[in-house]
């Protein structure tokens, strides 16, 4: 493991998803290959039908390719099924939804221990872990809280501490400021811009070039291919943005 | 996840929609009470036939006098003498395996000092002790030499000595039977009620001789040797049917009746009439069981209803949990244990229920009932079964869920 035959943490190739639909083959992904390197913040866009969902899927190990490589970090997932793409999402990839996605009339800290469980962690150094990424997002205070006394923000935090948990390889965030207003959008995007300074690996699908702009980098879909792939030269500062913006009352 | 987490995860899932989840319990609840009743019914009613067939006395035959006919009118079993002693003496010799004691009876008025008491006297053999099952809880019972001299001397049961004797030991006291004088010689054990539910305990017993000389003799000089009632008992192990019949075929021939012709007596398997008590039982304990299976699977229903509706309702739910990492057996083992719990819920509701029930039934009807661990536990166990069997396709249905799929789900 130490010495992985690939630099990048995520390496695809030819990478097709194709549905039946009656009669018609539908192509959601047509051969993409693509590179992520450790520590690099990524944006990816397109309009809705281009495969960018599709593409997360398979990065996130939902779905599994039609045909194609897929190689996350030194392992080659494109060939798992069911129980071990559930531990490879469990150990190796951190989940942030649009609609963030916490278990109702449930404690944050239970939400964020969600993973932890699955990974047959003991449960006091569960309770301590959860806690601590808790901390770490800025709401240790609200531990105890539900979701539904928790702001969206604060739910988005909660989820972001879930995915932090296992210490996954990469973060992937599908719309993650989708349900937010402005300035707790900035908030998220800081927050991630912030893991990522610290090494985290981060993949965010979005349709808003709003929020791309916080990434260093963009990848663009359009029909099933991998369109465009592009340094982001206006990176954002989502913590300079929200300093400079007036505090609201 | 372990158990007790699913658990956990199960009572709070279950939490959220109590009312839903009482209903859904109900058909289950309802099933294991009837379950538990039945049972505590059922166990009950066998409990009972077997104390009357014990307090009756085991692997006995009854012979009563046949009937009479006058002017057309036909009298009662016992309204013409048919049997007798001799016959009560013939039954042991032909048949070795059998042992029988005649009994004649009448009631009389009892007096001691001021108190009086009316009861019913048996003239009887010694053998009679041993063929009713009878124990003497004081005294001893009159021998041959009594019978042959036809002494006056009597047992009591334990309800005219209550009544005639009160708090005095009856041994030894002398009583006036119709005026006669007896000695007291003996008291006997209580047997209690018997299957027609009157009193066993209220009786007198004398010789026979002894009855028939001095007490019951004036309605009886026609016949000097007939009597009532002749109580057969056979020997353990020997087949009942068979006794019948031989006793039967012996009291015909003594009687020399013809082929074709009526039996001049009536020949009685008690533990037939037990049995027959015994099956009324056991209909309605499977009437019951009916009703408590159609229950249970009914309840069962309710619940696969519910989960699926549940695995629905929680798609997303459930597409998250698969996003962070459980496995095909987490999500079939979270709704598994959901159902089971329903399930086992219900079942000690149920339970409650049950006993509860029972022991209203043992208060108002009167009826005896027996509640035994292993009825609770059975209860418990198709509880626990009915849990596992419907709640595993819901479950399944969850666990095979495809998570792109169940993420997406409004």
């Amino acid at each position: 493991m130490a010495a992985a035959p690939n630099p990048q943490l995520i390496h695809t190739r030819d990478l097709t998803k194709s549905y039946q639909v009656g009669d018609n083959l539908i192509k959601a992904l047509a051969g993409v290959s693509v590179d992520i390197a450790q520590g690099e913040f990524t944006a990816v866009m397109g309009p809705s039908g281009s495969g960018k969902s599709t593409f997360m899927n398979m990065l996130g190990c939902l779905d599994r390719p039609t045909s194609g490589e897929y190689v996350l970090g030194s392992r080659r997932v494109s060939d798992l099924a069911g129980d071990e793409l559930a531990e490879v999402r469990n150990s190796s990839i951190g989940f942030v939804f649009q609609t963030f996605n916490l278990l109702a009339r449930t404690a944050a800290v239970e939400n964020v221990e969600l993973p932890l469980v699955y990974a047959g962690v003991p449960s006091a150094e569960r309770r301590l872990r959860a806690l601590e990424m808790l901390a770490r997002v800025g709401l240790a205070d609200r531990a105890d809280h539900h979701p539904g006394q928790l702001s969206g923000g604060q739910q988005q935090r909660v989820a972001i501490a879930r995915a932090l948990v296992t210490r996954p390889l990469l973060i992937l965030a599908d719309e993650p400021t989708g349900a937010l207003d402005s300035r707790t959008s900035l908030e998220i995007m800081a927050l991630l811009q912030e893991l990522n300074r610290g090494g985290m690996t981060v993949v965010m699908v979005t349709h808003e070039p709003d929020v791309a702009r916080f990434a260093r980098r963009i990848l663009r879909f359009r029909d099933g291919h991998l369109v465009k792939d592009k340094r982001n030269k206006e990176l954002a500062d989502a913590i300079a943005l929200l300093n400079a913006e007036p505090v609201p009352a | 996840m372990s158990v007790l987490g699913l658990l956990r995860v199960a009572m709070r899932a279950l939490a959220v929609n109590k009312l839903r989840s009482l209903l859904t319990m109900l058909g289950i609840i309802i099933g294991v009470a009837a379950v538990i009743v039945m049972i505590a019914v059922g166990a009950g009613a066998q409990a009972r036939v077997e104390e009357q067939i014990r307090s009756l006395g085991s692997n006995l035959l009854l012979i009563l006098s046949g009937t009479t006919t006058s002017g057309g009118v036909r009298m009662g079993f016992g309204s013409n003498q048919t049997i007798s002693e001799d016959d009560a003496a013939a039954i042991p010799r032909e048949i070795p395996e059998t042992m029988a004691a005649p009994a004649l009876r009448g009631t009389a008025q009892l007096i001691w000092g001021n108190l009086n008491w009316s009861t019913v006297i048996f003239g009887v053999t010694p053998e009679y002790i041993d063929v009713r099952q009878w124990e003497i809880a004081a005294g001893r019972m009159f021998d041959a030499a009594d019978m042959a001299g036809a002494t006056k001397v009597c047992l009591v049961g334990q309800t005219v000595a209550r009544q005639l004797f009160g708090g005095a030991n009856p041994l030894g006291q002398v009583i006036r039977v119709r005026r006669v004088p007896f000695t007291v010689i003996g008291v006997l054990e209580s047997k209690g009620q018997s299957m027609m539910g009157t009193d066993q305990d209220d009786l007198l017993l004398m010789p026979i001789s002894t009855a028939r000389k001095r007490v019951l003799g004036a309605s009886n000089l026609a016949k000097q040797r007939s009597v009532g009632t002749i109580w057969v008992k056979v020997a353990d192990g020997y087949d009942m049917k068979a006794a019948e019949e031989q006793v039967r075929a012996l009291l015909r021939q003594r009687h020399r009746l013809q082929p074709g012709q009526d039996d001049d007596f009536s020949l009685r398997n008690l533990e037939e009439v037990a049995a027959t008590q015994e099956a009324s039982s056991r209909v309605l304990a499977l009437l019951l069981a009916a009703v408590a299976s159609v229950s249970l699977v009914v309840g069962g229903i309710g619940i696969m209803n519910i989960m699926l509706v549940s695995v629905t309702e929680r798609t997303r739910e459930i597409g998250l949990r698969m996003a962070v990492g459980a496995r095909t057996r987490d999500i079939l083992g979270q709704f598994l244990v959901e159902a089971v719990t329903l399930s086992l819920l219900g079942g000690l509701v149920g339970i409650a229920i049950g006993i509860g029930t029972a022991v209203g039934i043992a208060e108002i009807a009167g009826w005896r009932i027996v509640l035994s661990p292993e009825s609770v536990m059975l209860a418990v166990a198709f509880a626990f079964a009915i849990g596992v069997f419907f709640g595993f396709y819901p479950a399944r249905k969850a666990a095979l869920l495809n998570p792109v799929e169940a993420l997406r789900f409004e």
